[in-house]
This record gives structure tokens, C-alpha cells and sequence, in this order.
């Protein structure tokens, strides 16, 4: 005995529909790193999500839950007191990527996706109505779904590239470190 | 129906309890499962469980899904299954957080994600602890003693190891003298290209993965590993599997493998943002390893291998497309275009489109003296089974005939590639009849396969 569908309860599509309307994400602040531990915007961040601080002995990022509505995981990054140009160039690549991605889901949550029917309730649709909805949306979007792509390939190899480089020079350095101690 | 999801859950709990370190399972709770059939059952007995899930054992479908767990992920792409052992309990993953955990749940949402768990790649943590160490911030520090757990799950362990059953399966059916070596030599270099192809995957789709619930779990986008790290291990298990591949067996196979791991990560992962056609490459890329296998064997690219390739291409569709259905809101809030979110009717006529060429591949197969004539009789009756759930699902275009459908292809290859293997043409035969395949006998040694 075939069952109907139950009408489905409308999802939010994680869409990027903003992102070229999206203004200058806001950089790591220019100059010198923090003398050491954790810098000054990351602790306030942290201790205004967790109350807690970071352990000072930790020499590590540490990332954190899932936001409730991008689903991202942000991160607290590590600043040495020695970390070199290569290093710094990697930790604001992370975190502009960071901040960008958190800009989009956050102007998305904002906006939110869900379609109201005249008395302001949230419709629910049956399967050919979502597939339409869907249809129109993904192709309306297509392009800044394509511009997303792109710009994520290219930040997520730019990253993992630093961290090859930077992996490599200190490779290189903990080497050069054993001959002088040996 | 009850006695499967029982002995799923059963299953369920009997995994999460290894895991936990609990030695005794009680038997009230096989009493309490058999009892209810038709009402809510809480497990009291278990504290820890008790939040885990309860299962509502009423006839009504909820659209509430609950975090999914793992649904299927293929070879090289999330479609392909091969549940050849049939040891569905030891690969379940017990389901992902429920956030609210008194919802609306029915008892085949379980089950249904219990076995289509037993093909996900990614962790079988308790879910409970997993959730309480979800709200909490960790240091981003590599642990030793995690990362071959945190590597499985990035290559998709169990998934490959459906792959390299595949490759298996054409190196099998090769109308050749059975090589111990050069097998063992394929399956293993099948399986680190899987290895490496999968964690490719994972590492281009960090976003997209947090988004989807089947996913958020994922190494990388847990932080556990750097995506340096896993660009490595995919390197390290990537050459190292083509060379084998192309060294140890023969250029052929290594060539396709190479082109398999392409197609995958360079064509199928970009593609699933971009255009419906991704489960036709996808397809194709859950098709090679057989054809792998076959090459593996025989050294050439000859019309069995082709067939045996066709054949699981055509069963690829039935099984995504029926389980694609079920997650159509996941898939749609990660963003992506597949036919179940954005063609429906298109979905449901591909799927009984290649049930029904199943039907005549298997008829083929005899005509290229790959199988006796008993084949095609013989796995006529499954053949037709999935196609008429093929039909139901055609025609009903809802969950329960969409599960139907999924789970019957689960066993259905698994079965149909067993019988197409009774009944090989046997290479004795092929000699007697002076149909040489200009094999040197002192070689390798004749060992029939039982």
C-alpha cells in the first residue's frame, strides 16, 4: 500500500547568494604579533564563547564546536614569540579564511532561506515543489555557487601549500638545530 | 520486519557497548525490544543509551529526520556498497547526536541507518561521549595513538575494502589461471588508490561535508588532522598504489586505476556542485574496479571486463538514486545538485531504467562466454525482484519504496556477482573444446575457486 509523501519541512540550503555583495572582510590586525600565547582578539573571542581561556602552557590552535547555524568550527590560533614571516603568512591566511567563511554562513543565518506563505507561517512542500524550489534556486545562484568554489579551491591550496612550506622550514631548522647540538 | 530492526538495534548497542568497554549485555533488553512493537520503548536499563535514541516503533514515516549517520558511500564515490559478508552488525556506527532525542523517530529510520551505516566510512565513536566532546574546544594537536582511527576514517576504510571486493570479484571472473600473487598484488594496490582517492575527496570538501549532517563528523572538518596531513597520506597511499599497480601487475591497470582516482576526485567531487550529471561519472568511477580486476588478470581490456564494468555501472543507479531519495534534505542544505533534490521523476526512471538493463546484462554475459547459460536464468529472479521494487519506487516515489529498493540492492550485487561466479565458464572447459587462450600452462597453477 503506497504511503504519500509527507510534505517535507523545509531545509535551509546553504547557499552563498551573498557573497559578492559581501564588503572588505576584516583582517588580522597589521603589525607586530602578540608577545607571546594567544593574541588580544582571539582571547576575547574565546572567552566570550567559553568563559574559559586557553591554557597558557598550550602551544597549539585549538577549535571549538560547531556554530549552531554555519556549522563551522572556529579556531583560536597559536601565535609564537618566534614565529617567522612564513609562519605569520599562514596563520592570517587561516584566519582571513576563517572570518570569510564566518562572514558568509552568519549574513546567511541572517537572511535566513525560509519561505513564508501569506499568513507568515512556514510552508511546508511535497517533494515536486522542493525539487522545483530547488531548481530555480540552484541555477538563479549558480554562478555565485561557481565564484564560492573557486575562491574556496583556491584558499584551501594556497593554505595547505603554506603549511607545506612551513612544515618544510621547520623540518629544515630542527635539522640544522640537531648538526649545531650534535 | 521488527526481528531485523531488533537485531539491528541489537546490533546497535552491541557495538556501542564494545566500544564503551562494557563486557555484559543484559537480557532485558532483548525482552524489552521484542515486546514493543507498536509503542514508544525507552531503554531504562541504560543510562548511557538512554538518551541516545528511542525508537518509536509506529508505522509513520517522520520527515523530522534526525541527524543521519553514515549513509553509503561507493567506491571511489559514495555509491557503491558490497555487503558481501552480510555482518551488518559488526559495521555499525551508532547514528550521530540527536538533538532531540524524544522526537519523532520511527524504528526503519533506524534500521535503515543502522545498515546503511555499515557502509559509511567514518567513525563508530560512542555517541554519546562524542556529543558531550563535541561542545568542547580541543587543542589541535595530533594524537599518535588516534591517528589510525583519524587515517580510516579519512580513506574510507570500509568503503574501500567494498572496492577492493569489487576488484576482487573481476580478477575472479577472468577467464584465466587464478595468480595468487598478482591478486593479492591488485586487490592491494586497488586499495590504496581508494584510500587516496577518498581522502582527496574529503580534502576538497570541508565545507560542504560541515554542512551535512552524514558528514559533519569528518576528520578534517573536525580539525583532527591538518589538510596537509591529508594531502600526505592521499600522496603516500596514492603512488605507492599506482606503482604497484602499474609495476607489479601491469600498465593497464595501473593506467585505469591512475584515471579512476581522476575522475573521482578531479571530475566527480567539482561536478556535484555543479550539474546532476555527476551520478553518470560517479557511476562510471564505481564501474572501473571490477574492470580493474579483470585487466589485473588477464592483461588486456577485452569485452568481459567491459561487461562485468557495465554491469555495475547499471547497478550504481537503483542504489544511489533509492538512497539519494532518503537524503534529499541533507543533500540540499549542503548545496548540492543531485537528481533526487532537483529532478525527482528524472531520479526515479533512471533507477528502474538500469534495474531493467540488469536484466539484459546478465543475458549478455553467456553471449561473451564470461558464464554459462545458467546465469541468466539463475539470477533472473533477483534481477526481476529489483526490478519491480525499481517499479515501486518508479511509481510511489517515497521513502519506504525508496529504503525497499536500497536495501535490496545491498544484497543484490553481492548475490548476483556470487552466482555469476558459480557459474563461470570454467577454463578447463574453454581448453577442452581447443578454445586455448595461449596461456602457458607450467606458469601459474590451475586452482579452481570452489
Amino acid at each position: 500500500r503506497a504511503r504519500p509523501d509527507k510534505s517535507l519541512r523545509f531545509p535551509r540550503p546553504l547557499v552563498i547568494y551573498l557573497f559578492s555583495n559581501a564588503p572588505g572582510v576584516c583582517k588580522y590586525p597589521a603589525g607586530p604579533p602578540a608577545p607571546c600565547g594567544w593574541g588580544a582578539e582571539e582571547a576575547k573571542r574565546f572567552s566570550k564563547r567559553s568563559g574559559t581561556f586557553p591554557p597558557a602552557h598550550s602551544h597549539n590552535d585549538w577549535i571549538g564546536p560547531p556554530d549552531k547555524h554555519s556549522n563551522l568550527r572556529p579556531v583560536i590560533f597559536y601565535v609564537s614569540p618566534e614565529e617567522s614571516p612564513l609562519e605569520r603568512r599562514l596563520r592570517e591566511a587561516r584566519q582571513e579564511a576563517q572570518e570569510k567563511e564566518e562572514f558568509i554562513y552568519s549574513r546567511l543565518k541572517a537572511k535566513g532561506l525560509e519561505m513564508r506563505d501569506e499568513t507568515g507561517q512556514k510552508a511546508t512542500l511535497n517533494a515536486e515543489e522542493m525539487a522545483d524550489f530547488y531548481k530555480d534556486f540552484l541555477s538563479k545562484n549558480f554562478r555565485k555557487h561557481m565564484q564560492y568554489n573557486r575562491d574556496w579551491y583556491k584558499r584551501n591550496f594556497t593554505i595547505t601549500y603554506l603549511m607545506g612550506q612551513v612544515a618544510l622550514a621547520r623540518a629544515l631548522r630542527w635539522l640544522r638545530w640537531k648538526k649545531k647540538n650534535s | 520486519r521488527s526481528a531485523g530492526s531488533c537485531s539491528g538495534t541489537l546490533g546497535l548497542f552491541l557495538w556501542h557497548l564494545k566500544n564503551t568497554g562494557i563486557r555484559q549485555i543484559p537480557c532485558h533488553f532483548v525482552q524489552l525490544c521484542r515486546v514493543a512493537n507498536d509503542r514508544l520503548i525507552t531503554f531504562q536499563y541504560f543510562n548511557f543509551l538512554k538518551r541516545m535514541y528511542v525508537t518509536q516503533c509506529n508505522k509513520d514515516l517522520s520527515q523530522r529526520a534526525k541527524p543521519k549517520s553514515d549513509s553509503v558511500a561507493s567506491p571511489f564515490r559514495e555509491l557503491q556498497q558490497l555487503d558481501q559478508e552480510k555482518k551488518v552488525i559488526h559495521k555499525i556506527r551508532p547514528i550521530s547526536p540527536v538533538h532531540q532525542p524524544l522526537s519523532e523517530t520511527s524504528i526503519r529510520n533506524e534500521v535503515r541507518e543502522m545498515k546503511s551505516a555499515a557502509e559509511t566510512e567514518d567513525s563508530v565513536t560512542p555517541v554519546r561521549a562524542e556529543s558531550k566532546e563535541d561542545r568542547q574546544w580541543k587543542e589541535m594537536k595530533l594524537q599518535l595513538n588516534d591517528l589510525p582511527g583519524i587515517l580510516a576514517r579519512l580513506s574510507k576504510i570500509k568503503l574501500t575494502a567494498l572496492v577492493v571486493s569489487t576488484a576482487s570479484a573481476g580478477f575472479a571472473m577472468a577467464p584465466v589461471p587464478f595468480d595468487l600473487t598478482c591478486f593479492l598484488i591488485a586487490s592491494l594496490g586497488t586499495g590504496l588508490a581508494s584510500c587516496a582517492a577518498n581522502s582527496i575527496n574529503q580534502f576538497f570538501e570541508v565545507p560542504f561535508d560541515s554542512n551535512m549532517n552524514r558528514t559533519k563528523n569528518r576528520p578534517l572538518v573536525r580539525g583532527q588532522i591538518s589538510p596537509l596531513l591529508a594531502v600526505c597520506f592521499a600522496a603516500s597511499c596514492g603512488v605507492p598504489g599506482i606503482a604497484l599497480l602499474t609495476l607489479g601487475v601491469n600498465p593497464l591497470t595501473g593506467a585505469l586505476g591512475a584515471f579512476n582516482i581522476f575522475l573521482y576526485t578531479c571530475c566527480y567531487t567539482p561536478m556535484k556542485r555543479m550539474s546532476i550529471a555527476n551520478t553518470w561519472v560517479g557511476a562510471v568511477v564505481g564501474a572501473i574496479p571490477p574492470v580493474m580486476g579483470w585487466t589485473a588478470a588477464t592483461g588486456s581490456l577485452d569485452a568481459g571486463a567491459l561487461l562485468l564494468g557495465g554491469i555495475l555501472y547499471s547497478w550504481q543507479f537503483p542504489h544511489f538514486n533509492a538512497l539519494s531519495w532518503g537524503l534529499r534534505e541533507d543533500y540540499s542544505r549542503g548545496g548540492y545538485c543531485m537528481m533526487s533534490v532537483t529532478h525527482p521523476g528524472l531520479c526515479r526512471r533512471v533507477a528502474l531504467r538500469h534495474c531493467l538493463a540488469l536484466i539484459g546484462l546478465s543475458t549478455v554475459a553467456p553471449l561473451l562466454d564470461i558464464t554459462t547459460w545458467t546465469f541468466p536464468i539463475i539470477s533472473l529472479p533477483i534481477n526481476l525482484y529489483i526490478s519491480y521494487l525499481g517499479f515501486r519506487f518508479y511509481r510511489d516515489a517515497d521513502r519506504s519504496s525508496s529504503r525497499k529498493l536500497f536495501f535490496c540492492s545491498l544484497w543484490h550485487l553481492p548475490l548476483l556477482l556470487l552466482v555469476m561466479f558459480t557459474c563461470k565458464k570454467s577454463f578447463l572447459e574453454k581448453e577442452d573444446k581447443g578454445d586455448l587462450l595461449g596461456e602457458s600452462h607450467g606458469r601459474a597453477m590451475e586452482i579452481r575457486l570452489p
